[in-house]
């Protein structure tokens, strides 16, 4: 095994890259100065002109995003950021970093490889409703089970707005668009659920206006090894405007939203009036908190390996967004698929490297003389 | 029939006065047909195996069900194998068996017909039982109604003469019975001279870790051996001699694994990490296994969720400085479509490898067709370019693998490289290459800018191409100052930032067209097969047509015609004097395993009179009918026609 002095320690142990790729960035170190770590919000900025429309919740986790990226420490040529297609899908654009602004729904799928063989990179994956759930539904789930080290974040705004407006997986059931007039009749996915349904070992939710919230689950997020995914509720003020109100208003906010706070109890609302408690079928409820005892109310705890409560939590919501917990609903820990690839190609190179010509010969050769 | 008792000690000295002949051929094609589960393409490996050591050029056709374990002796389920060999230097597996060995009725029902007259039929007389008759639709033993009289008929029991073989061995009825194909196999390696000690070795390798197996499979081989050595049934044994090669170290090699170790190869000679992705598809699982196999070289294999997925990672590791790869048949190709467009557009280099089966849609997973050249030439939205590229016979899926991955290295572009059912199953003695003779395949990395921003700052411009090649520079993530996005959307020229501009989209195209063309320059010229240079007429094939084209051509002028054969392995972009070549013959005939699509491109491309011949069956053309066809089309060329011009 290999550390280079240039490669920034993710927290992941330390991997040997291919020896050439090694040598490419050696030599950019030297022409290019040490690592890009000490770095600004500012520097994680492009020259391009941002294009999402005016008041769209994008910008807000752009600048949160580009804000908390520099407190990683991770130099920003080490990041790639790979989407697929769709309004939040160009934000690979507007950050200095490595990316690939890919096709609808395949980012998890290219992520993986570049992770796969690259686990000295941090790699993430920006995505929205339409592309990770509906066409690219596949490839999150299998990403999410084979627990590869990078970070998802999926910009849910429950709206199709690249292509204007259609319904997507995540809109609730009856939603009036152009292409469902009399309402629409999917019943929705709750990303979390599926999430911790495919068994992720990282899933949280924020808020696009939530900066402080928002910049702690992606911190959480980034800080995870393995596939970590943020579902960030997203304002769409062109097609969907509005979405979130019942959880960003002040008013009816504290209501509806159930902070997850690792260690504490669960209980939300004006004056802490309601909780979470166990129900007899073995799930979660809603209580009133004057109504149970302080023993029967669910103290959060992120780190069960059993998904079941995870799950539990993310039922607790209607499509409507009441009740709806915001933070990190689940953090364990795996060992992650490229760290396990790795281990195996050590394992297969412990009677040394490969010889190729043995390996063209095979076991049964024979000569003819001249 | 002569009454056949099996042998009681195998192994004790043929009965006294029992004098065997030995015959000797230049070559001989065998084919074993059986049920699913009989073990035919095992035993015809192991055959093959023995041929290919004792020294004897040879070609092979595996042809089996889409089914796993179609019903027992059933037509659905019979599983059969093909091995030409011979003498001399041969360049098919044959177009009709001299040999059928049936281990059941249904083998030899689907098989007959497919037999010359006077041909050696050996079956095993155990199977044709009222009941296994009754399945296939005989209602009389062909064994015994005169039927098979056209046919040197030798019913022999094997399975019975196996369990005896093995009464002692300790294995059950059903576990012994297994063995009959080595049974099989010991009575033809003793019919054909095969030296015996690597089957030997294979069965003691295979079944390490079940010895009785092991010992069962050994014993039932050598019984069979014994057994063709002492039983008046077989009077003759044949010899083969073997042919005369080139000098050198030579193995047996089916095309998967060939293309698997020029994958291997490839990545060791660019100094790349090899990152395959896939999603398993007959034919063309193998390759996954086998390279899933070789990560003491570094190469990682991902079995993806889908074949999208499959292609996906490879073009992520590709990203990141890999020399990614995805393989699959046709049905995965559409799949695959849009990412390969992503490629081109990334300009990122990516091998994808196609080992066509029959389609369209399932089509027939396990045979072999030529019929997905156009939708690699074209099967994306927009003008999507890329180098195609077929290996022509098992042992050159090794030389066409690294062509692949050299032009995609050096152009950044996806390759396609089009194998077939045929080629990816078949094998043939492959003479080792030296390491040091391979290809060098390095490729440098961009690590400093190429440009200057307005203010003059260095930056990189991840589109300003190389003005030979029209490749562009690839900065692997990880490289300081290097940053850069890429995607799907148009491209700026040289800065490669989103560009919708009318002029700017006409220039892209074009230099993506003209970096595939380019490539012209950088291959073989046409291969072409004159051996006079006055030859009238062309035979032009692409692919694993090259054999039964070759061998078509031989008999041609064995009957005193002239005839060139010209073989295409680069396809886009043709060679650059292909056009020339087609227009100095009067006739061009184009045998093809699809209905006539590399016809289509010839014609597109040169406006030049190309015949398309085809054939759909999910097999190889046999070389005496395309011989046919061929003369007849040498025969009907108007003696006084002009040579050299088009007509």
């Amino acid at each position: 095994m290999t550390t280079s002095p240039h490669t920034h320690d993710l927290g992941m142990p330390g991997t040997p890259i291919d020896a050439r790729i090694q040598q490419a960035i050696a030599d950019s170190v030297g022409t290019q100065g040490e690592k890009q770590t000490a770095l600004k919000a500012r520097d994680m900025k492009t020259d391009q002109e941002v294009r999402w429309c005016p008041g769209c919740g994008d910008y807000v986790i752009l600048n949160a995003v580009q804000s908390f990226l520099p407190s990683l420490g991770i130099a920003r040529e080490d990041m790639v950021i790979v989407s697929g297609i769709g309004c939040s899908s160009r934000f690979p654009y507007y950050m200095n970093t490595y990316g690939m602004h890919s096709i609808h729904g395949r980012a998890p799928a290219i992520a993986t490889g570049l992770a796969a063989s690259r686990p000295d990179l941090s790699v993430w994956v920006v995505t929205g409703d339409g592309d990770a759930l509906s066409i690219g539904g596949n490839h999150l789930i299998h990403a999410l089970r084979r627990n590869v080290d990078m970070t998802i974040l999926l910009f849910n705004n429950r709206i199709y707005g690249l292509t204007k407006g259609q319904y997507s997986p995540t809109s609730e059931v009856g939603k009036v668009t152009k292409s469902t007039p009399m309402g629409s009749l999917d019943h929705p996915f709750n990303p979390v659920s599926l999430a911790i349904g495919a068994d992720a070992t990282f899933v949280g939710r924020a808020m696009d206006s939530d900066r402080k919230g928002l910049t702690e689950v992606l911190r959480q997020a980034a800080e995870h090894q393995g596939t970590a995914l943020v579902e960030i509720y997203q304002n769409c003020n062109i097609f969907n405007d509005g979405a979130f109100d019942l959880l960003k208003d002040s008013s009816t906010g504290p209501m509806w939203t159930i902070p997850l706070v690792h260690g504490e109890p669960l209980v939300f609302g004006p004056d802490g009036a309601a909780c979470v408690v166990r129900d007899e079928a073995g799930g979660l409820r809603i209580a009133e908190t004057n109504q149970v005892g302080a023993a029967e109310i669910v103290v959060h705890d992120a780190t069960r390996q059993d998904p079941s409560y995870a799950f539990a939590l993310s039922r607790l919501s209607s499509q409507d967004l009441r009740y709806t917990p915001m933070g990190v609903f689940r953090s364990v820990q795996k060992p992650t698929y490229d760290r396990m690839m790795l281990d195996q190609l050590e394992e297969a190179r412990t009677q040394g490297p490969g010889d190729l010509a043995t390996l063209l010969a095979g076991n049964d050769t024979w000569t003819v003389s001249a | 029939m002569t009454a056949l008792e099996p042998s009681t000690s195998p192994g004790s000295s043929a009965p006294g006065g029992l004098v065997k002949s030995v015959v000797e051929l230049d070559r001989v094609v065998i084919r074993l047909a059986g049920d699913s589960g009989d073990g035919m393409q095992l035993t015809g490996n192991r055959f093959t195996s023995e041929t290919a050591s004792f020294g004897n050029d040879l070609s092979t056709l595996p042809n089996f069900p889409a089914e796993i374990r179609a019903p027992t002796g059933t037509l659905p389920g019979v599983s059969s194998f093909q091995l030409h060999f011979a003498d001399h230097d041969i360049m098919t597996p044959g177009d009709a068996p001299d040999v059928l060995v049936a281990m059941n009725p249904a083998a030899l029902k689907a098989n007959l017909t497919d037999l010359p007259g006077g041909g050696l039929v050996i079956v095993d007389s155990d199977e044709f039982t009222p009941r296994n008759l009754a399945k296939v639709g005989y209602a009389t033993s062909p064994l015994e109604d005169g039927s098979l009289e056209g046919w040197q008929v030798v019913p022999v029991p094997l399975t019975s003469m196996t369990l005896e073989a093995l009464k002692d061995s300790g294995l059950g009825k059903k576990e012994a019975e297994r063995s009959k194909n080595m049974f099989t196999l010991g009575l033809l390696s003793w019919m054909y001279h095969r030296p015996t000690e690597g089957t030997v070795r294979f069965l003691e390798r295979q079944f390490r870790r079940k010895p009785d197996i092991a010992a069962a499979n050994i014993a039932a081989f050598r019984a069979g051996y014994n057994y063709g050595e002492t039983t008046e049934a077989f009077a003759v044994s044949y010899e083969i001699k073997p042919a005369p090669m080139a000098p050198g170290r030579y193995r047996n090699i089916s095309g998967n694994q060939a293309l698997s170790l020029g994958l291997v190869a490839a990545g060791q000679r660019a100094g790349l990490p090899v990152f395959l992705g896939a999603y398993p598809i007959t034919p063309a699982s193998d390759i996954l296994h086998e390279l899933s196999r070789h990560k003491s070289f570094g190469v990682r294999t991902f079995q993806a969720e889908d074949e999208i997925a499959g292609i996906g990672a490879a073009l992520g590791a590709s990203f990141g400085g890999a020399l990614g790869v995805t393989t699959t048949s046709g049905p995965g190709v559409s799949l695959k479509s849009e990412t390969i467009g992503l490629a081109v557009m990334t300009e990122l280099p990516l091998v994808i490898i196609d080992v066509q089966r029959g389609g369209p849609s399932t089509g027939l997973p396990t045979k072999t067709e030529q019929s997905d050249l156009l939708q690699a030439m074209f099967g994306r939205n927009g003008e999507a370019p890329l180098p195609v590229i077929a290996p022509r016979s098992p042992g050159d899926c090794f030389d066409a693998a690294l062509e692949a991955a050299r032009i995609a290295l050096k152009y950044r572009t996806p390759v396609m490289l089009l194998s077939d059912g045929y080629l990816a199953n078949g094998a043939e003695p492959w003479p080792i290459p030296s390491v040091d003779e391979l290809p060098d395949l390095r490729v440098d990395f961009a690590t400093e800018p190429n440009g200057a921003a307005a203010d003059g700052t260095p930056e990189f411009l991840p589109y300003l191409r190389d003005p030979e090649t029209l490749a562009r520079p690839w900065a692997v993530p990880g490289t300081a100052g290097m940053q850069h996005r890429i995607g799907g959307l148009e491209k700026a020229d040289k800065s490669g930032n989103i560009s919708y501009d009318p002029a700017n989209h006409d220039l892209m195209t074009r230099l993506r067209q003209a970096k595939v063309d380019g490539i012209a320059a950088d291959i073989p010229p046409t291969d072409v097969d004159d051996p006079d240079g006055d030859a009238r007429v062309a035979v032009i094939g692409w692919g694993s047509t090259y054999g039964p084209i070759g061998a078509a051509c031989r008999r041609i002028r064995r009957s005193g015609r002239k005839v060139a054969q010209i073989h295409v392995r680069h396809i886009s972009p043709f060679p650059a004097d292909l056009g020339d070549v087609l227009r100095r013959y009067d006739r061009v005939v184009c045998p093809e395993m699809n209905l006539g699509q590399l016809s289509l491109l010839l014609r597109a491309k040169y406006l030049v009179d190309v015949q398309s011949h085809t054939q759909v069956r999910g097999l190889p053309f046999r070389a005496a009918e395309l011989a046919a066809v061929v003369q007849d089309v040498i025969d009907s060329t108007s003696p006084t026609a002009s040579t050299g011009g088009t007509k």
